[in-house]
């Protein structure tokens, strides 16, 4: 009997996150529905208009779309040559060494920063940086929060990467050395192609997170409300947008907000589902 | 390698060195960023890094000013952010640990099962979920129903970011139990419930501990969410119906504030301490007791 009670009791447990992720939803999808139903999904999605004056009151989110995609892909592509050296150099040339374990502690200790922080080493440190530089006035912009963003998500691209080349078995790798084939020769043709998916996974991930970042970029990307001219720009991002409106909007901007928020978490969630299944397919190998 | 019997031997010794000697330079380079924002947080920072930190409230913009005209250190602290991120963070422990550890139970108890199989999938949609989403979601369900911002909306939003992390550890430890564990205990005449108290949950200690300290770790600096929820106070303030503030908010504050900006510093070493300190601790324990 008891038994029975305790089975169900963690049964429970699991239908309490079901019912959290329909709430999740519900919740997002119930409070946009009146920036929806107002301008339409796909004119509220493609519309580069944020006007909150209340004669002319207008919302749309491509500006932040484009300014959260420029930013998150920049990281990305700034952080790839540093992130996929560690992952060499823990999972390929020092694995399983003590300096290996050291290189890894601290590029974990970089996850463990919290983002408002980053945002303020961002602002007093990189910002002159950039304005010595000369990429812009100011210093905020584009180009500041990707920099800052690269940083941040480097142990995420870094450490799984790793798992997935140390994981490369290693008779492949001494036939190509017994053949004669060099070091890089091996890691260009044995190591990287067979673990590539499990690599490619890993910067997807990375990339969600940077899409979702929010302090961070919010103090760093200027703010302004229309689509960036380029990475030396100022914008915002669908994160930063909501961090930064959110307090005082009531309304339709309330909702319009919300509905950002929506398109923000099906953007990320389609990113990590794609990871997943990558990283799925690869374990089942 | 089609190509390499093109390239001579040396012109491939010198690929492979250079490479080589790439590799380690990058590898160094992103360990910097590191070393150089802690250096930063604690030659700012110590100078405020005094008693007066925990045991006073935030002081008004004024006082600041004043304070700082005199040529006088910065007079208060950030007690209430202290103590609001207790509150927040523990009462956030509260919910997320029973729920997390009997759905992490539940998920390695029942593998093959398909509604196992969409809970998993849940958890992973929720780990990705970005903090301010789950702010939105926090506002909507708690502060908008109850008419205001509290600490206890914040916490709501600190739970569902700790859940999916506390289900994962729990679930990906006891997965790796040896299941001649559980049959013993049950060949015993041991019920069920004692199986996984006794047994399952104890033998996976280290694990389990480890994600817990982590996902606190995790949210103690999470700023997004509570900023659309507990919104943040200048006193101490105990009420979980009433909005409450938090060393991160704080620190949003002090960085909006010119008067009292140079705080961000001795707040955010605080900050840092704490969470360095509850991942050494994870990693210890970890070590410890390794399943």
């Amino acid at each position: 009997m008891k038994d029975k009670i305790f089975r169900f009791l963690l049964f429970l447990a699991a239908v309490l996150i079901l019912l959290l992720t329909a709430g999740i939803v519900y919740a997002l999808v119930s409070r946009s529905t009146e920036a929806f139903g107002e301008y339409g999904i796909w004119s509220f999605i493609v519309n580069p208009e944020w006007d909150p004056r209340p004669a002319t009151e207008e919302y749309g989110a491509m500006s932040f779309i484009l300014g959260t995609l420029y930013t998150a892909f920049f990281a990305l592509f700034l952080c790839i040559p540093f992130s996929f050296s560690v992952a060499l150099f823990n999972g390929e040339y020092f694995k399983g060494m003590k300096i290996s374990s050291a290189v890894r502690s601290v590029v974990d200790l970089l996850a463990g920063i919290p983002s408002i922080v980053y945002g303020l080493w961002g602002f007093y440190t990189i910002r002159p940086l950039i304005i010595d530089l000369g990429i812009n006035a100011q210093g905020f912009g584009i180009f500041l929060s990707s920099v800052v963003l690269a940083i941040m998500i480097i142990p995420y691209a870094s450490s799984l990467s790793t798992e997935f080349l140390s994981m490369v078995p290693n008779n492949l790798k001494e036939g190509a050395y017994s053949l004669g084939a060099t070091r890089i020769e091996v890691i260009r043709h044995i190591s990287i192609p067979s673990s590539l998916p499990g690599i490619v996974a890993s910067y997807i991930l990375a990339l969600g997170r940077a899409l979702g970042e929010t302090m961070a970029v919010t103090m760093l990307i200027g703010n302004t409300d229309r689509i960036p001219q380029g990475l030396r720009d100022t914008g915002n991002t669908m994160a930063s947008v909501i961090a930064n409106q959110f307090g005082e909007a009531d309304g339709f901007k309330l909702s319009s907000l919300i509905a950002i928020g929506l398109l923000l978490f099906v953007i990320t969630a389609i990113i990590n589902m794609i990871a997943k299944l990558i990283m799925k397919r690869v374990s089942r190998l | 390698m089609k190509r390499s019997g093109i390239a001579s031997i040396k012109a491939r010794k010198g690929k492979d060195r250079l490479v080589y000697w790439f590799v380690c330079l990058f590898s160094f380079l992103a360990m910097i960023p590191l070393f150089v924002i802690l250096y930063n947080v604690i030659s700012k920072g110590y100078k405020n890094f005094n008693l007066n930190l925990f045991t006073k409230g935030t002081p008004s913009s004024m006082d600041a000013l004043m304070a700082k005209m005199n040529g006088e250190p910065i007079p208060g602290g950030i007690l209430n952010g202290i103590t609001g991120s207790l509150l927040i963070v523990g009462m956030a422990i509260l919910f997320s640990v029973p729920i997390g550890l009997s759905v992490g139970v539940y998920l390695s108890e029942n593998r093959k099962h398909k509604f196992a199989r969409i809970i998993s999938f849940l958890a992973d949609l929720l780990q990705g979920m970005p903090s301010i989403v789950i702010g939105i979601i926090a506002y909507a369900w708690v502060v908008k129903p109850l008419g205001g911002y509290s600490a206890l909306a914040g916490s709501i939003a600190l739970t569902i970011m700790m859940l999916p992390m506390i289900i994962r550890s729990t679930e990906e430890t006891l997965k790796m139990l040896p299941q001649s564990y559980k049959e013993a205990g049950l060949a015993l005449g041991s019920s069920y419930t004692n199986v996984v108290f006794k047994i399952l949950i104890p033998s996976g200690f280290g694990g389990i501990f480890t994600g817990i300290l982590l996902a606190i770790s995790r949210v103690l600096g999470e700023t997004a969410p509570l900023m659309l929820t507990a919104l943040g106070a200048s006193v101490v303030n105990w009420n979980i119906m009433e909005p409450s503030s938090a060393i991160p908010l704080l620190i949003w504050d002090f960085y909006n504030d010119p008067n009292l900006v140079e705080m961000v510093w001795s707040s955010s070493l605080l900050l840092l301490i704490v969470i360095f300190l509850l991942n050494g601790i994870a990693k210890i324990v970890a070590r410890k007791w390794k399943v």
